[in-house]
C-alpha cells in the first residue's frame, strides 16, 4: 500500500506507486482499445517534421491552441480599472463565470462581474427584461459608482441593442437617470480580448465626453491597454510620471482591484480611476497609449476632440522606454530627471554584464501583439534573436510592423513573422526550426513538454507560476525584472544540462 | 455521525437579512432558494435525516452574480472533455473554448497531440461571416483537417457554443455526412450556452448524444464477464477515478468503462453490455444510467467514495450486487485499509476535530464530502448546489442535520454575507469564491478542482484530503492578518 499517514502522497508521487502502474498498464492493455504504441510513436515523429508542418500551416478552417481569446473578456478587464464599477455582460451567464475564473486565476484575486443571465425565452423575444432587472439588482446588492455593460455572443448574434435597453431600463426606474451606465458591444467573433478592452474603454469615454468641447490643459491621459501585469507595471508607470513632475490619469488602472490586501476585509472594488477623472481627461494636453492594438478605436474617438495622442507598443525595453519618456517630455515640456537617466544607466549595466549569456539566445515569442512587438525589440536590444513571432489576433498590419522592427536590426534578420497563427502551429514551426526559448504565457508549457524547449513565462495568462504580474515588466525597472527572467531561465537551463556527476561535471560552472 | 446541531434560528434570521437588501421581486425569487435543514428523525440505520426544502434548477436572475455556468460547460467541460481519445470542438467562437482549456484537472494517461487530446483547445474560431453566412460548410473542413492532422483521434464530438443554435446551422447534417466519408464517430452536441439554466441541462444533452450517437453504432466485439461493472460520473479530477479504480479491482470487479475521466470511445461504446453501472455524480450522469437500465435491462447504483465511512458503506452496497466471492473482497478491502485510516484520523482529527466548514460546489459533492469531513470531526454549518435539482436536496437531507443552512443558487452577495456572519473556519468552494473568502481571512479549498491537489476519492484520496484540509486551516498565514501595532490601538 502506498499510502502512509507519515508522508501522504498526493497525485504527483501516488500514479508513480508500482500498484497504480500496474493498474493503469491493465486498463490500456484490456479496456482503452488504443492504437498500438509503434503506430503511436510514428506518428509522433510524423507530427515533428516538414511534411506535417506544410500540412499544418495549410490549415484553413480549424484553430488549435490559440494563443488570443474573446471581446467580453478584454472588456471585463477594462472596466476592472475604473473606480467602483462592476461590469455586466448581457447575454448568457455561463460566459461571465469563465471570464471571472480566468482573470482569478491569472490574478489569484477576486474578479467581479455579472451577467443578465439570458435564457432560450430571451433568445426568442430578446433581453431587455434581463436588463431592466439586471441593472436594479446589480445597483441594489453590489452598489457600484458604475455600471459597465459589454456582450457576449448570444446577445450580439440575436441584436440586442445596448443603448436603447439601457435607455428603457432607465425609463422603467431601473437605475436612476443619471446613473452611469457606459456600455460597448463586444462580439465575441470579431476580433479578440484587445478588442474587447478598446470597446470598453471607448464606450466609457465616450459616455462622459460625448457632446462637450475639450480645453486643453496640462495633464496626460494614460491608457495601458489589456496588461496582466497591469499591477506591477502601472505602478511603476506611475513612480516614473511621478519623477517626472507629470500630472497624469490614467483611464482604466485595474492594479489596485486586483491587488487586494488581506486584512480581514474583503474589498469587492478598490483603486481605480475615479469618474471625475475620466471626465476630466477630456481636457487633457494628451493622451497616450501604451498598447497601440488594444485602443485603435479608443484614440480615433479621443482624437477627434482635438486632443494630441500618441500609441506605443508596450514600453518593455531600453528603446521603447527612452521612446516613451522622451515622448512624456516633448508633450509636457518636463525634463526627464537625473533619478531615472540613473535608472536607465543601471539596467544597461546590468545587460552589459550579461551580455554573454544572451548574445546570439534565439527565442520563439508569442502573445498579444503589443507584448510580441516589444518583447522581441527587447530580445533584440540583448543580443538577441527573435526566430519565430506569433501573435494569434495579429493582423496584416502587425506582421508589416513587425517586419520593420525586425529588419531595423541585424538581429532580427531571417525572423518569421505569424499573424494569425496558432501554437499547434508554433508547435509545427519549432519542431522543425527550433529556437533556445520560448516566450509566451502558461499555454506554452505544451509546447515546452513537447519540444523540450524552456519556457520563460511573461505575458497573460501565467496560471502555474504565482505573483509575476505584481512585478513590473515596463520602464527600465521593469526591463531589469525581464532581463533577470531570461537569465534565470537561461541559466537554470546550462545547470539542468550539465548536472549528471560523471558524465558532465565540467561545465557546472560555480559562477558564471 | 457525530451527534451536533446547528442552531436554525441563527441561520433563519440570516436569511432574512441577507434577503432585505434586495429589490422586491428578486426577494421574492430568492426566497424560495434559501433554508435551513429541518429534523427529520432518522432512517432505519439510526442516521439522523433531515429536509432541505429549497427550490432548485429555476433560472437565475439577472444582475445577482450567480455562480453558475451554462449548459457548454456542462458538456464539453464535464461529460465529454474528458474523453481523451477523441477530438472535442468548440464550435463557435473561440472564447468558451479557451476559459474552459485544462481547467478542469481531468486526468489521463496518453500522448497528447496524437493519440490524446483532453488539454488541448480545438475550435472553430468563428468570425462575423461565419455567423451571417452559416458555419456548416467550416465544420466540414473542420472535421477534414482534424482526420488529416490527429488521424488516431478515434471520433470527434462538436460542442455547440451559442450562436449555433441560434444562427440555425445543421450540425447533426454535417455530422452524418462526415460520419458516412470516414466512418468514424462524430456526435453532434446541442449544448448552446443560453440552453436550460445552468450546467445541469449541459449533461443531459451530452447524455442523451451518448445515447442517440454513440450506442449500437459500432460492432465491439465484446462479452462481459460476471463482475465487469462501469464506473459513471467519475472525471477523475486530479486522479479520482484511479484511486476509486484500485478499490474496485482489488475487491474482484473489472472496471471495463470510466465515465468519463481517462475514458475512451471504446470504454462508452462497450458500456451497455457490462453487468452493473456505478454512479458517483448522479447529477450529471444519472440520465444515461436510466436509460441503459430501461433499454438494456441494465441495474445502476449509488455509491460515495468520499472519506472511510462512506467508502465502506459504499464498497459494501456494490458487493451486495454480487456473489460472496466479491463480498469477501469488499470485507478483504475495508479491512486492509482500516489500519491507514485509523493512522490519518488520528494524525488530523485533532488538529480539525470541530472546525465547521461552508459548503457550496456543483454535481454530488455538496452532500457526498460532508461525511467525510466528519470522519475528522469537522462539523458542516451551511451547503448549497449551483445546479442541484429537488432530488439532490432529497438526497442531502441523509447527509447533513437539521438547522444547517441551505442555499441554492447562490449569488455571490448572499454568499459573502452568509460567510461573513457565521465566519466558519473552512470554506469549500470554487476559483471564483477562493479569493474573497481568504481576503476575510477564512481558510478557502476549491472543490472542483481540489486547489491542484488530490484524488480525493477512496482511501489514499482520504488521506489527501485530511492533509489538504489541515494544511488549510492550521497555516500560520490566518494568524497575521492584523498589523500588530493595529491591534494594540
Amino acid at each position: 500500500m502506498p499510502q502512509s499517514a507519515e508522508k501522504v502522497l498526493d497525485h504527483r508521487p501516488l500514479f508513480r506507486q508500482p500498484e497504480y502502474v500496474e493498474m493503469l498498464k491493465n486498463k490500456k492493455e484490456k479496456y482503452e482499445g488504443g492504437h498500438p504504441d509503434a503506430k503511436v510513436e510514428q506518428v509522433a515523429d510524423w507530427t515533428k517534421t516538414w511534411e506535417y508542418r506544410e500540412k499544418n500551416l495549410a490549415r484553413e478552417a480549424l484553430c488549435v491552441n490559440p494563443a488570443k481569446a474573446c471581446q467580453p473578456l478584454g472588456a471585463v478587464f477594462a472596466a476592472a480599472g475604473f473606480e467602483r464599477t462592476m461590469s455586466f455582460v448581457h447575454g448568457s451567464q455561463g460566459c461571465v463565470a469563465y471570464y471571472r475564473s480566468h482573470l482569478s486565476r491569472h490574478f489569484k484575486e477576486p474578479c467581479s462581474a455579472v451577467s443578465s443571465s439570458m435564457t432560450e425565452d430571451a433568445a426568442v423575444f430578446g433581453g431587455l427584461n434581463n436588463m431592466v432587472d439586471g441593472l436594479a439588482n446589480t445597483k441594489a446588492l453590489y452598489d457600484p459608482a458604475m455600471i459597465a455593460v459589454s456582450t457576449t455572443c448570444m446577445a450580439e448574434v440575436i441584436g440586442d441593442d445596448l443603448h436603447s435597453f439601457i435607455e428603457q431600463a432607465k425609463g422603467k426606474g431601473s437605475v436612476p437617470q443619471d446613473f452611469d451606465v457606459p456600455f460597448a458591444h463586444t462580439p465575441a467573433f470579431v476580433g479578440s480580448h484587445v478588442n474587447g478592452y478598446d470597446n470598453m474603454i471607448k464606450g466609457i469615454v465616450e459616455h462622459f465626453w460625448k457632446g462637450k468641447t475639450a480645453t486643453p490643459g496640462t495633464k496626460l491621459n494614460i491608457i495601458p491597454g489589456f496588461d496582466g501585469y497591469c499591477v506591477g507595471n502601472n505602478r511603476e508607470l506611475k513612480r516614473i510620471l511621478d519623477l517626472m513632475g507629470v500630472e497624469y490619469t490614467f483611464i482604466s488602472d485595474a492594479a489596485d482591484n486586483f491587488d487586494t490586501p488581506s486584512d480581514g476585509e474583503y474589498r469587492m472594488y478598490d483603486g481605480g480611476t475615479t469618474l471625475d477623472e475620466v471626465k476630466g481627461g477630456l481636457d487633457a494636453k494628451a493622451t497616450l497609449s501604451l498598447q497601440n492594438y488594444c485602443t485603435p478605436k479608443t484614440m480615433e474617438y479621443i482624437a477627434s476632440f482635438g486632443q494630441q495622442t500618441a500609441s506605443f507598443h508596450y514600453p518593455m525595453g531600453v528603446k521603447a522606454t527612452d521612446e516613451l519618456l522622451m515622448k512624456i517630455s516633448e508633450l509636457t515640456g518636463k525634463e526627464i530627471p537625473e533619478a531615472l537617466r540613473l535608472e536607465r544607466g543601471r539596467l544597461i549595466d546590468a545587460m552589459a554584464d550579461s551580455q554573454s549569456w544572451l548574445h546570439g539566445q534565439k527565442y520563439a515569442i508569442y502573445g498579444d501583439p503589443d507584448f510580441v512587438y516589444a518583447m522581441a525589440r527587447f530580445v533584440m536590444e540583448t543580443g538577441g534573436e527573435p526566430t519565430h513571432c506569433l501573435a494569434t489576433n495579429g493582423t496584416k498590419e502587425w506582421e508589416a510592423q513587425m517586419k520593420v522592427l525586425l529588419a531595423s536590426s541585424p538581429f532580427g534578420k531571417g525572423c518569421q513573422v505569424w499573424a494569425g497563427k496558432d501554437l499547434w502551429h508554433l508547435r509545427s514551426l519549432l519542431a522543425t526550426e527550433p529556437t533556445d526559448y520560448i516566450i509566451g504565457n502558461s499555454y506554452g508549457k505544451y509546447l515546452e513538454r513537447d519540444l523540450k524547449i524552456p519556457l520563460i513565462r511573461l505575458t497573460f495568462p501565467v496560471f502555474d507560476r504565482h505573483h509575476h504580474h505584481r512585478f513590473p515588466t515596463m520602464g527600465y525597472q521593469g526591463a531589469l525584472r525581464v532581463l533577470v527572467t531570461l537569465l534565470d531561465k537561461i541559466m537554470d537551463t546550462m545547470d539542468i544540462d550539465t548536472n549528471e556527476p560523471g558524465v558532465s561535471d565540467y561545465s557546472f560552472d560555480l559562477t558564471r | 455521525m457525530d451527534d451536533y446541531t446547528n442552531t436554525p434560528e441563527f441561520n433563519e434570521k440570516l436569511i432574512e437579512e441577507v434577503l432585505s437588501a434586495y429589490p422586491d421581486k428578486a426577494a421574492k425569487r430568492r426566497k424560495k432558494h434559501l433554508d435551513v435543514a429541518t429534523d427529520k428523525g432518522t432512517d432505519e440505520s439510526g442516521n439522523a435525516l433531515s429536509e432541505c426544502d429549497v427550490k432548485s434548477n429555476i433560472k437565475s436572475i439577472p444582475g445577482v452574480m450567480t455562480v453558475r455556468g451554462c449548459a457548454y460547460a456542462g458538456s464539453k467541460g464535464v461529460v465529454w472533455g474528458p474523453v481523451k481519445d477523441m477530438v472535442h470542438i468548440s464550435h463557435g467562437p473561440v472564447g468558451c473554448g479557451q476559459y474552459s482549456w485544462s481547467q478542469r484537472r481531468n486526468y489521463y494517461i496518453g500522448k497528447t497531440g496524437v493519440d490524446s487530446f483532453v488539454t488541448m483547445q480545438f475550435t472553430s474560431d468563428f468570425q462575423e461571416k461565419d455567423i451571417v453566412f452559416g458555419g456548416d460548410k467550416k465544420l466540414e473542413k473542420i472535421i477534414d483537417e482534424i482526420n488529416d492532422l490527429f488521424p488516431l483521434a478515434n471520433g470527434i464530438t462538436i460542442q455547440s457554443e451559442c450562436p449555433i443554435g441560434l444562427i440555425g446551422d445543421d450540425i447533426e447534417a454535417v455530422s452524418r455526412k462526415k460520419n458516412k466519408e470516414t466512418g468514424k464517430t462524430i456526435v453532434p452536441v446541442r449544448c448552446e450556452g443560453f440552453r436550460g439554466v445552468s450546467q445541469s441541462l449541459g449533461h443531459h444533452i451530452a447524455n442523451d448524444a451518448i445515447r442517440d450517437w454513440v450506442f449500437d453504432k459500432r460492432e465491439t466485439g465484446y462479452e462481459a464477464g460476471p463482475y465487469d461493472v462501469n464506473v459513471i460520473g467519475d472525471y477523475n479530477i486530479g486522479g479520482d477515478a484511479w484511486s476509486s479504480r484500485i478499490l474496485l479491482e482489488e475487491m474482484g470487479l473489472n472496471v471495463v468503462g470510466n465515465w468519463s475521466g481517462d475514458a475512451t470511445l471504446a470504454e462508452i461504446e462497450r458500456a451497455p453490455k457490462a453487468k452493473l453501472n456505478l454512479i458517483h455524480c448522479y447529477r450529471s450522469m444519472n440520465y444515461i444510467c436510466r436509460h441503459m437500465e430501461e433499454k438494456y435491462g441494465m441495474p445502476w447504483e449509488e455509491y460515495n467514495f468520499f472519506g472511510p465511512s462512506q467508502i465502506a458503506l459504499s464498497l459494501r452496497k456494490i458487493a451486495a450486487h454480487f456473489d460472496d466471492k466479491i463480498k469477501e473482497g469488499a470485507e478483504r478491502v475495508i479491512a486492509k485499509y482500516q489500519p491507514l485510516v485509523d493512522a490519518i484520523v488520528a494524525k488530523y482529527r485533532p488538529r480539525l476535530e470541530g472546525k465547521t466548514v461552508m459548503l457550496y460546489v456543483g454535481g454530488l459533492r455538496p452532500r457526498h464530502v460532508v461525511n467525510a469531513y466528519e470522519d475528522l470531526g469537522m462539523i458542516i454549518t451551511g451547503t448549497g448546489y449551483e445546479f442541484g435539482h429537488g432530488d439532490d436536496y432529497q438526497r442531502t437531507g441523509h447527509y447533513v442535520k437539521g438547522g444547517t443552512l441551505i442555499y441554492d443558487d447562490v449569488t455571490g452577495y448572499e454568499l459573502e454575507k452568509f460567510i461573513e456572519k457565521k465566519r466558519p473556519d473552512l470554506v469549500g468552494s470554487g476559483i471564483k469564491e477562493k479569493y474573497p473568502v481568504q481576503k476575510m481571512g477564512i481558510p478557502f479549498r476549491q472543490m472542483h478542482s481540489w486547489d491542484y491537489s488530490g484524488p480525493y476519492h477512496g482511501y489514499d484520496g482520504f488521506a489527501i484530503f485530511a492533509r489538504d484540509m489541515d494544511l488549510a486551516i492550521n497555516n500560520p498565514v490566518w494568524e497575521m492578518f492584523d498589523a500588530p501595532w493595529k491591534k494594540a490601538a
